[in-house]
């Protein structure tokens, strides 16, 4: 899924576009230090190939639906996941540039979703160390199995992106929770195909051109790892990361999510004389909304809190009453936020540990 | 298969009409690619509720397209064709947003529905700005643009090269789908299939990559493109730019739409 230009704030489109831009300016050092001569056109033919695959769909087995491969994967597996990210980077630019995907302001985030979360966390950090067994060469099966993961949590931390981003700008009025639970199982299933593609290709490539697979993999058991990936990358990944998920909560902080916000805005045009009325109507309003989504568990278990809490909400000073009615309703949604915080976090802990292990 | 067609038409289309020479083709491609960022990051910067003085930021696109000898059709049809994910995740906001924000005609309109309009707005126009910069400058001429303005030139030159050889290996894709179509009996592509198939366009990829890359060595090749267009900054792209600006901030600053319903309603009194 691309973002949009038209679901973005200023603010949170450039701090992606700061993040994404850093992250091309650091590949395009290390394609310029990558010994390979022929990289450059082999870079710009890929991202043909890439462009050429999206038009070709396969059916899903068990459905009968149709998908088709995004590239990611497969482009971190041929190249290297500095190359990669740089042919991703075109990829989505021709994207947005011709066909309108995404858009221009939308580019970073799109770059941040659907590249760096493949290229520089689910390859490295999944299907590489996943794969590699000192000595033996993978099996057909693991192989597949692997690059089914690794599409599949990339998409899943790309479409968390997606949420975040979305609801950081406060364009949509969707609820955290409620668009959580629509775009992560909408991209499991996304995922599945990307990885099924992704496999069917590898297999065949180990088949025809093995050595094609042995590049990066060989160089990954060797001493020249470290050159190809080096311990400064992962420091410097990790600084990324924590100045965007630093300056995130910032913005998390300071603008109030679209829900609260809306509530915020009716509070206040009651004139704070009946609060009782306004946020009770307001809550049950929106639950009778959410409750077409009653399917999900979050949603189930949020509703009993409500009755119980509106009494409460009557006595209580419409300040005072804010964090319990921030709780009843979008407990899923600060779940899920926290949580997102969390792993990106951890994630940059993760990378500079392995960086300064490493170095 | 007709859609994808219809997409590479589009390719084709945009780059016949940006070598086409225009008053909008000889501006410089650095001042056009801050023009539309600028007009981008204008839009946005409204309020999620704004829908009036949105309006007026259309007369960008439409004067570009004018200048550039574009038919609004063909923009329009992109613009329709364009990923639906924005108006998707808008669709929820009159259903979520239940508030009355404004009366018209004594019928209350719902905050839900101002935003929907809102979110509708953004996406028409900023889609329609980086179409009509595509449209007017072409890939090559933005690549040197965004080289001056410090993007990494590895990082154009594979741009410039993908873009070279997305038509030729989508048309070899679209040929090899059709050859399967045609022998499938009416039946979608297995899994089993798809990998093969694929995987023999990309093997063919790789082998032009190398052929590309020997012709390129034995012409030269030191790590940039030769035939890189030359840039020259004129008075005009500065007023163009200067304009711009100006035009941007008024829009930004002033609700013109409103001004203007004020200007007719009191005219009709």
């Amino acid at each position: 899924m691309h973002m949009a230009d038209a679901l973005l704030s200023p603010a949170v489109g450039a701090t992606f576009w700061l993040a994404s831009g850093a992250t091309l300016a650091w590949s395009a050092r290390q394609v310029r230090k990558d010994e390979r001569e022929y990289l450059v056109p082999l870079m710009g033919v890929l991202g043909a190939f890439v462009f050429a695959a999206m038009m070709i769909n396969f059916t899903i087995p068990g459905t009968g639906s149709s998908g088709h491969l995004g590239g990611g994967l497969l482009l971190s597996i041929l190249l290297g996941p500095s190359a990669a990210f740089m042919v991703m980077a075109s990829v989505l630019t021709v994207q947005a540039l011709f066909f309108a995907d995404g858009g221009i302001l939308a580019l970073g985030a799109n770059l941040f979703n659907l590249g760096l979360c493949t290229c520089f966390v689910a390859y490295p950090l999944v299907y590489r160390p996943l794969l590699a067994r000192a000595g033996a060469a993978p099996s057909t099966r693991r192989m597949s199995l692997m690059a089914v993961l690794a599409a599949v949590i990339g998409l899943q931390l790309g479409a968390l992106g997606v949420v975040a981003q979305t609801q950081l700008s406060g364009i949509s009025s969707l609820p955290l929770s409620t668009f959580l639970l629509l775009m992560q199982p909408m991209h499991l299933a996304i995922g599945l195909v990307e990885g099924l593609a992704t496999a069917a290709l590898i297999v065949f490539v180990r088949q025809a051109r093995p050595d094609l697979l042995a590049l990066p993999s060989a160089a990954y058991q060797t001493a020249s790892a470290r050159r190809v990936f080096p311990g400064r990358l992962m420091a410097t990944l990790g600084a990324v990361a924590l100045v965007t998920a630093g300056s995130l909560s910032w913005f998390a902080s300071s603008q109030p999510d679209g829900l609260e916000w809306s509530i915020a805005r009716t509070t206040r045009q009651a004139g704070l004389e009946s609060p009782q009325s306004g946020l009770h109507a307001k809550l049950s309003e929106v639950q009778k909304s959410l409750s077409l989504l009653a399917d999900y568990k979050f949603d189930l278990a949020a509703k009993p809190a409500t009755p119980a809490l509106a009494p409460a909400l009557g006595q209580a000073t419409p300040e005072a009453a804010w964090p319990a009615v921030d709780a009843s309703t979008s407990l899923a949604g600060v779940i899920g936020g926290a949580a997102t915080l969390a792993l990106v976090l951890a994630l940059g802990f993760v990378l500079r540990r392995k960086g300064s292990s490493a170095v | 298969m007709s859609r994808l067609h219809a997409a590479l038409q589009d390719f084709d289309a945009l780059d016949a009409l940006a070598a086409r020479p225009t008053a909008l083709s000889r501006l410089d491609p650095r001042v056009k690619i801050l023009a539309t960022l600028g007009f981008i990051l204008t839009v946005v910067s409204f309020d999620r509720y704004t829908v009036a003085a949105l309006l007026p930021l259309a007369l960008f696109p439409l004067l570009m397209a004018a200048l550039g000898d574009m038919t609004l059709r063909s923009i329009g049809r992109t613009v329709l064709l364009a990923s639906p994910f924005a108006v998707m995740v808008g669709m929820f906001n009159p259903w979520l947003d239940q508030r009355p924000l404004l009366s018209l005609l004594g019928y209350p309109i719902t905050g839900g529905w101002v935003s929907f309009t809102s979110i509708l707005i953004r996406f028409g126009l900023t889609v329609a700005a980086g179409l009509v910069l595509v449209a007017s400058t072409g890939l090559p001429q933005i690549c040197a643009g965004l080289e001056r303005l410090g993007v990494p030139q590895v990082f154009t030159t594979q741009l410039l090269l993908l873009h070279r050889y997305a038509l030729v290996l989508a048309h070899e894709a679209s040929r090899m789908s059709l050859a399967h179509e045609l022998r499938a009996n009416g039946k979608a592509m297995p899994l089993a299939v798809y990998g093969p198939l694929l995987g023999h366009l990309l093997l063919r990829a790789l082998q032009r990559a190398q052929r590309i890359h020997q012709a390129m060595l034995s012409r030269g090749f030191d790590g940039q493109l030769r035939h890189r267009p030359s840039l020259r900054w004129q008075r005009a792209d500065t007023l163009f730019l200067a304009l711009c600006g100006m035009g941007f901030a008024l829009a930004r600053q002033v609700d013109l739409a409103h001004l203007m319903g004020q200007l007719v309603l009191g005219w009709l009194r």
